[in-house]
């Protein structure tokens, strides 16, 4: 199975300083880096710097922004493309700006000096807010109303199916739902349109309406959702012969994430991540071309975590009725 | 019912749990008759196997009658007495049209965790981690058996269970170690390992016309099996004499052709190697300890092949690749396909060629479990081989 979950590129064209955010954004974690490896190393030389008493209190203040601007550094540089890292670097600069407000104020200071780093440090808050917001609007909807940033993920699955026989299986969106395991239904309205409900987090669901965009028999299925959807989104899937025999499916989506991309962070701490939804998906897919069925285990079989083994019958609601259909489903092929 | 559960490190229990049901059309569910402790459910039990959670059932190597039996199913019949392999495998991927059952493409529900960890994901195992699956194992009086009509095979009349057992994982094993060594007449084959999966290498090298076999262990107890039941040429005990100079002087300075390393993750060893890489597992800085690995690479002849069945789990440490590369090594490895070697090892045992049941030192019953493993892990007793009947 391969897989790549990437962003959109930024779209637009810019100039100057911001043609290229990226850099502009790894340039200012090295840039958070030495600052904090300075804060850390060097406190009484940084106090004196900028103007503030060398005493204890100031001395664990400047210890702690050293801890946080190097943390800082090493989240901008680890995903130099995404806007999140830089937005909690202006978080940092705004924190930095009012404890040197205070400073300002504070008797034991060096007006002057604390003024100028003052200066400084909005410099740098305007360079962040900047590059953050170019960052973000790289990843933003575009002005058609398509899906351009939030989630982009493609996977691929090879099956020993023959390439009509998977297309033609894909193509009746009805059985989306018997291995997307988010899909609750897809009713189809027309020879274009369906109507699909997903399950989304703390119980709710969403609802759109789809149309098929691009469709190529035994080669590739495309569809997007229609205006007013509650999570916009598009995807395609291509049938392509696997050089051994068999059939080489490679899936695209797009959506933007209900709740925004906060939600799909937070989503991906409790462990939804997007591409590996759409790899056991996949797998499922292939489970129901190859066997006819889901396979099961005593550990996957109940929602949520449960050990390896046998569940009480009430853990698993719709394993005798799925076992009935899928019997009855074998008989009629 | 009653199962064996792992409850965390050095700690299996036996408890009431739900009876297994039918959840996939091509399900089984048996009545265990037996049921064996494996020296790869040492690897769960001193807890190096990533992936285990508090109250799964254990055991994969397991026989029985069939109590009831899915829709989809066409070979078994409810009374029909099976041993089942270990590995779960479909039948209809591409892996297991190539006889590769233990790398079905099908059977792990769980696979993203194995990709994680392993790039691709393996079949899934009984009772074997979350990793390999979740399914719960045959440690116990019933088990689901998922693909009835493609891995279990039906036991003739008249055979006995202890005859029959081990076709569901170390006769098989060490049948593939031994296999794996392509081997010719004349050949000479260590074995690094007297344990049951070593003892079957071991037999089964001479059933595929090794010339001279050599074990390998540190308990007096097993080498003396190697000598007496699996009838070796010489035994070498590395707590006595260095490995490599004893091999080169039994075969005079070449190496065995080919070598097998059937002990895994959890080597032991009398060198400083070895004080090393037990300071690097327990800090985590490596999972395995592979010092019969190392050995095994080291001591082959130029040319000749190294046979991995011993179990790893994720990554080794000064693993000597300039040897293997230099000198034209070849390294064959997998979790055997056991259902590619049922069959005719099914017709060696008919035929009277091997009785399986030589590795058994102990029979127990299912609720002494517990004891079985403290017992297996420790050596006790000179204990080789644990049978738990219910």
């Amino acid at each position: 199975m391969t897989t790549a979950t990437h962003r959109t590129d930024p779209g637009g064209t810019s100039q100057g300083l911001f043609e290229d955010p990226e850099r502009v954004a790894r340039g200012l974690g090295w840039f958070s880096i030495g600052l904090g490896l300075a804060e850390l190393g060097a406190p009484r030389g940084l106090a004196r710097m900028i103007g503030v008493n060398d005493d204890d209190d100031n001395r664990n203040t400047l210890f702690a922004l050293g801890l946080r601007e190097i943390a800082s550094g090493v989240a901008v540089l680890a995903r130099p493309r995404s806007a999140l890292p830089m937005w909690n670097r202006v978080g940092g600069d705004i924190m930095d700006l009012a404890l040197l407000g205070r400073a300002l104020r504070a008797d034991s200071s060096e007006r002057n000096r604390v003024a100028a780093a003052t200066a400084a440090v909005i410099g740098v808050t305007v360079l962040d807010a900047l590059t953050a917001q170019k960052l973000h609007a790289g990843t933003r909807d575009g002005a058609d109303g398509k899906p351009h940033g939030g989630i982009h993920v493609t996977r691929a699955i090879t099956l020993t199916r023959p390439r009509e026989e998977v297309y033609w299986f894909w193509h009746d969106f009805e059985n989306l739902p018997r291995f997307m395991e988010h899909l609750e239904s897809v009713r189809v309205l027309d020879q274009n349109r369906s109507h699909w409900t997903a399950r989304a987090p703390a119980g709710t669901t969403v609802e759109w309406d789809a149309e098929i965009t691009d469709d190529r028999p035994n080669e590739l299925i495309a569809w997007r959702s229609l205006p007013g959807a509650d999570v916009s989104n598009m995807g395609s899937v291509r049938f392509l012969d696997a050089p051994g025999g068999g059939t080489e499916v490679r899936v695209e989506l797009r959506y933007d994430p209900p709740g925004g991309k906060m939600a799909a962070a937070i989503a991906k701490l409790f462990g939804e991540e997007p591409s590996l939804q759409l790899s056991s998906d996949l797998r499922r897919f292939k489970q129901v071309m190859e066997l006819g069925e889901v396979v099961r285990s005593d550990a996957t079989v109940t929602h949520g975590p449960h050990p390896a083994r046998p569940p009480e019958l009430d853990e698993i609601p719709d394993a005798p009725r799925a076992i009935e259909q899928e019997a009855l489903e074998g008989a009629i092929r | 019912m009653k199962a064996v559960c792992w409850e965390g490190k050095k700690n299996v229990r036996v408890e009431e749990v739900p009876d297994p049901k039918i959840l996939n059309t091509q399900d089984v569910i048996l009545r265990v008759t037996s049921t064996a402790i494996c020296g790869s459910d040492l690897h769960l039990y001193n807890g190096f196997v990533p992936g285990m959670e508090r109250g799964d059932v254990v055991g994969h190597e397991f026989m029985g009658e069939v109590m009831e039996v899915g829709p989809a199913v066409r070979n078994l019949k409810t009374g029909d007495r099976v041993v089942v392999p270990f590995p779960i495998a479909c039948g209809e991927c591409a892996m297991c049209r190539q006889d590769l059952f233990s790398v079905c493409e099908n059977s792990n529900p769980n696979g993203w965790m194995a990709e994680k960890l392993w790039g691709h994901s393996p079949a899934g195992i009984f009772g074997y981690s979350h990793l390999l699956g979740g399914f719960a194992g045959g440690q116990a009086e019933y088990v689901r058996v998922p693909f009835a009509d493609v891995g279990p095979i039906k036991v003739p009349d008249g055979m006995p269970d202890e005859q029959a057992l081990f076709l569901s994982d170390i006769f098989p094993t060490g049948y593939m170690g031994a296999d794996m060594c392509n081997i010719k007449p004349g050949d000479v084959i260590a074995v690094w390992g007297a344990g049951p999966v070593g003892l079957f290498a071991m037999a089964s090298a001479y059933l595929l016309g090794a010339e001279r076999v050599i074990a390998i262990d540190r308990f007096p107890y097993r080498l003396q099996m190697a000598r007496e039941r699996a009838r070796v040429w010489e035994t070498i005990n590395y707590e006595e004499a260095s490995v490599l100079e004893r091999l080169n002087e039994l075969t005079g300075g070449r190496g065995p052709d080919a070598c097998i390393d059937a002990v895994g993750m959890e080597a032991h060893g009398p060198t400083a190697m070895y004080a090393y890489d037990r300071a690097k597992q327990a800090l985590m800085l490596e999972t395995d300890r592979p010092i019969a690995l190392r050995e095994a690479v080291q001591a082959c002849r130029n040319g000749g092949t190294v046979s991995v069945i011993g179990v790893y789990g994720g990554f080794i440490d000064k693993f000597p690749m300039g040897s293997l590369m230099n000198r034209s090594l070849t390294i064959r490895t997998g979790q055997c396909h056991v259902q590619r070697y049922m069959r005719p090892l099914l017709e060696r045992i008919q035929r009277g060629e091997i009785d399986p049941s030589f590795v058994i030192t102990h029979r127990l019953r299912l609720e002494d479990a517990p004891r079985g493993y403290d017992m297996f892990l420790h050596k006790r007793d000179n204990c080789e081989k644990v049978v738990l009947t219910t």
